[in-house]
């Protein structure tokens, strides 16, 4: 502590006092200044979709004082001399001059596309970060589904953008989407045609992607921003299961003054690498690419990242369309559309709920879990990133095929079947990985960590001397909660005594919520270290172990080296002091 | 920096001690939970130095900022700016190397300078913050409940059914007419996506030259051509379409079998003329053009998705997701010996939909 009292400052004082005058604020300034953040470096991934924003909306802002989105044909005469006498349209050309004869063009516009890059891989992290330390659950599902919303516009807009200048690339892109639409039953012409005020390409899309793109959504999008952040403020912050952190308190900094360094810091941080991205790693260079035509194309043509996994489910579906009572249903364009899209986006809206759902457990989170501890979640979170991963290699076949000399048909028959197989397999093993890293939490729990140190025993036994987990590790390794059992059907508890199941366990959806609630509630028991009599654990970390709520079970266990007499005891909370 | 020691007995592998207990400044104060006063940090021979090194970096970021401007007024981009015969490509990336490197070296030295300020310059203060229960209390809870049905009672919307229903009858047109206005984004396709501009007569010309072909023109079997119709090079919506790719063959490799859908036929041997075949470049699945041919193979591949066509047997699919194969245009040749098309394509081309039937 500093000796001399804080002096205020006059503007503090001065300006701070004019405005509580007329507002009233000192109180809840006050309360936002003492706000809790709990520190963990995967809660700065979504500050990094945050300062990613704020670049996409710094730097689209100057872009669009100098894009023209039209699609009116003009004949070329500019800085690039080799496109001298094209024609092309006004927003290809201007893009063109946006970036030869705009000084800082080409850097913003690089600057731009990457960072809309760099804010859906920071998205997608942030949502896996949160999906698998359970972050979504009671009280926060709404934020999980503003969440889900915020991923969808975020590659809509990332899809608008990138189709604006009117190249090749973008182009081909544009016909895909088109022809998506298109192949949607009864309606897909309209949406086509009227997406596109007429046959493709027409002149009407630049413009209408343009107001789209820098209009509806990033206002959608920021509306949204403001909510999520809002709710996370309201609701605090979750936080990671350490020594002190409890389901009733936030252990952190406050936000003044360390919130604002450290976020001051990581957004300077990011736009210099959003800076350095741009000026030493070329992206979307449309010069290259031409001016758009509908007859020309280039191979390993590719949309941006986070569109790569519908362009993975397009390649690796085989051909199936099927007549529909005279209709065309075009399965091939149909299944990959939607199906990859329906199921992920569908299926993480979903999940809070089914998880509710499947445990039975409606009460309220905030100290997060560790993924190990969730086995069931944990696996099918692993499982839909194999599933989203697989579609997204298979979106670069023909690269990877090119780059590995393996020929591209056999890449697709590959993705055709592990994109069925790999993500149920990968859930099976992240299960069992998790409940093996359970038992060696366990283990550690009970007898704590191998020191190396071996022992020779009076009677010559030799024995290795365990080192007890200490206070702090114990209480991450005992932050383990696992879900209460429904009750079964036919269980003692499960009926009223006389047969008759409970409500809620009868019918199919009653079975498979008893199936479902059977898998979550998979765990591995808490060793009991005191099990055997005299075992050789030395300053065994006995304290804070039963004390979480955990169950131990009766003393049958006997531990390694049980039989030895020469151990010291369990030397609960001894804190290792009690060996050298 | 007064970290907590590793423990002496931890073995690699196992997690790192969790550091900062809860309200403990990491001076030596054992003060009780007060709110962070504005401390120093403890060791001040680091601090001099952090702060040195913090200021340093910021004269760096202050000289890298100069260097941005420097750079935007010294190097001039656009052909009209820069000396008569230098290239604008050169000067733009000039440019962009000058800018980004110094915006760069000013944003990342800010923000180290940044991070190391608050992680060796400020106290490691952490406090703790009570949850409260979200929900409300019950008495709050009823009395919002109770104040909400009074309010409604007073409006007489719960009263007085015969409003409620009208207020929501007047609204229904309304919330309707947003989509009546979407009409006019677009014509109704109609009839439109089954035709393309090719009609009887019409000559095809090369793809870039506008250049009409003769048969003789293409000699080399195996080669491909792309061929449009004449006087639509400028045309988009018709080219989106109306694209055609000619592939020569020798003698006896093509055996397109004629098909007919019952009414019209849909390819076949008698539409080629002099072993030259001409198929539609827009590809049946996702309208991407079908650029790639391999002559040994006969193969036509789709880059955008792979789908594969044998250009030797009316262009069926042989691999990948095009349901369809790509329809054929009947080719002929006029009185000047020139390949035109005998008709439009008999059937609609590119992506399936819907009403295609």
């Amino acid at each position: 502590m500093s000796d001399d009292a804080v002096k205020i400052p006059p503007a503090v004082s001065g300006v701070g006092g004019w405005l509580d005058d007329r507002f009233h604020g000192a109180r809840g300034v006050r309360v936002l200044m003492r706000k809790v953040f709990p520190d963990h470096w995967s809660f700065m991934l979504g500050e990094i979709a945050l300062w990613s924003f704020v670049i996409l909306l710094l730097t689209g802002t100057y872009l669009a004082f100098f894009f023209v989105p039209s699609m009116q044909d003009v004949v070329y005469h500019g800085s690039y001399t080799k496109f001298d006498g094209l024609t092309m349209s006004q927003a290809y050309e201007s893009t063109l001059r946006i970036s030869f004869d705009i000084r800082g063009g080409l850097l913003v516009r690089q600057i731009h596309h990457w960072a809309a890059d760099l804010f859906m891989v920071a998205i997608f992290a942030h949502m896996l970060r949160v999906f698998f330390t359970g972050a979504y659950r009671k009280p926060r599902e709404i934020n999980w589904l503003i969440g889900v919303v915020l991923i969808t516009l975020g590659m809509l807009e990332g899809l608008f953008g990138y189709s604006l200048p009117d190249d090749q690339l973008s182009g081909a892109d544009l016909r895909i989407t088109e022809a998506a639409f298109q192949g949607i039953p009864v309606l897909g012409t309209y949406i086509s045609y009227f997406l596109f005020g007429g046959a493709y390409p027409g002149t009407s899309i630049v413009p209408r992607m343009y107001i789209i793109h820098v209009l509806l959504i990033p206002g959608l999008i920021l509306a949204l921003v403001a909510a999520h952040l809002f709710m996370m403020f309201h609701q605090k912050h979750t936080q990671m299961p350490m020594k002190g952190n409890t389901e009733k308190n936030v252990v952190g900094q406050p936000f003044w003054p360390y919130f604002l360094l450290k976020g001051q810091a990581w957004f300077f941080f990011i736009f210099g690498a959003l800076a350095v991205l741009a000026t030493f790693v070329q992206i979307n260079p449309i010069w290259l690419y031409g001016p758009y035509s509908p007859l020309n194309i280039s191979s390993a043509s590719q949309p941006d990242w986070y569109m790569g996994f519908l362009e993975g489910a397009m390649r690796a579906m085989p051909a199936w369309e099927i007549n529909f009572l005279g209709h065309t249903l075009t399965l091939s364009v149909l299944i990959p559309f939607l199906l990859p899209l329906g199921l992920i986006m569908t299926g993480m809206a979903l999940w809070p709920f089914f998880e509710q759902w499947a445990t039975g457990d409606k009460s309220f989170h905030h100290v997060n879990d560790r993924p190990r501890n969730a086995p069931v979640r944990t696996g099918v979170g692993v499982g839909a990133v194999c599933f989203y991963g697989i579609l997204w290699a298979e979106g670069s076949n023909d690269v990877i095929a090119d780059h590995f000399q393996v020929p591209l048909y056999t890449i697709t028959w590959i993705a055709r079947f592990a994109i069925i197989i790999v993500p149920i397999g990968a859930y099976f093993v992240t299960k069992r990985i998790c409940l093996a890293l359970q038992r060696k939490d366990a283990a550690i729990v009970a007898h704590g960590y191998e020191s190396g140190i071996i022992r020779q025993m009076p009677d010559g036994e030799f024995v290795e001397i365990h080192t007890p987990a200490s206070e702090e590790e114990l209480a991450v390794l005992n932050a383990k909660v696992v879900p209460p059992a429904l009750p079964a059907p036919g269980s003692s508890r499960g009926s009223d005594g006389n047969g008759v199941p409970a409500p809620g366990s009868r019918g199919l959806m009653g079975w498979a919520r008893g199936v479902a609630n059977r898998a979550f509630q998979e765990t591995v028991e808490a060793e009991d270290g005191h099990g055997g009599d005299g075992h050789a654990e030395i300053g065994h970390g006995a304290n804070g172990h039963g004390a979480n709520g955990h169950e131990v079970d009766g003393g049958d266990h006997a531990a390694v080296g049980s039989g030895s007499s020469s151990g010291s005891g369990s030397g609960s909370g001894s804190e290792g002091s009690a060996h050298d | 920096m007064s970290e907590i020691p590793e423990g002496p007995h931890r073995v690699i592998g196992t997690p790192s001690p969790t550091p900062t207990a809860v309200d403990a400044p990491s001076s030596s104060s054992s003060a009780p939970a007060e709110p962070p006063a504005a401390t120093d940090p403890p060791d001040t021979g680091h601090a001099k130095r952090a702060e040195r090194l913090v200021a340093a970096l910021f004269i760096l970021a202050f000289v890298a900022g100069c260097g941005f401007l420097a750079a935007y007024v010294g190097l001039e981009v656009g052909q009209s700016d820069i000396p008569p015969g230098a290239d604008a490509v050169v000067a733009a990336l000039r440019s962009n190397l000058a800018l980004g490197t110094s915006l760069s070296v000013a944003l990342l030295a800010l923000g180290t300078g940044s991070m190391i300020w608050v992680r060796h310059l400020t106290p490691n203060i952490e406090i703790e913050e009570q949850r409260h229960d979200l929900k409300s209390e019950p008495a709050d809870r009823a009395a919002f409940q109770k104040e909400f049905a009074e309010g409604a009672a007073i409006s007489q919307v719960t009263k007085r059914p015969m409003l409620r229903r009208t207020m929501l009858l007047a609204t229904a047109p309304l919330a309707l007419a947003p989509l009546f206005l979407l009409r006019d984004f677009g014509p109704l396709p109609g009839r439109s996506m089954r035709t393309t501009v090719w009609r009887k007569g019409l000559r095809a010309v090369v793809y870039g030259t506008n250049r009409p072909l003769r048969p003789s023109d293409m000699e080399t079997p195996g080669s491909m051509i792309t061929v449009i119709p004449e006087g639509y090079s400028d045309d988009a919506d018709a080219l989106a379409k109306a694209g055609v790719i000619l592939i020569k063959f020798a003698p006896g490799e093509l055996h397109v079998p004629t098909v007919h859908d019952g009414k019209t036929q849909l390819y076949g041997m008698n539409w080629t003329v002099d072993n030259i075949v001409a198929y539609s470049k827009i590809c049946t699945h996702l309208g991407c053009p079908v650029a790639l041919y391999e002559q040994t193979t006969h193969h036509i591949l789709c880059p955008c998705h792979q789908s594969t066509f044998d250009a030797t047997e009316g262009a069926k699919v042989v691999f990948g997701p095009a349901a369809r194969p790509l329809p054929q245009l009947p080719l002929g040749t006029n009185s000047d010996g020139y390949l035109v098309a005998l008709s439009d394509f008999t059937q609609p081309v590119g992506p399936s939909f819907w009403e295609r039937g």
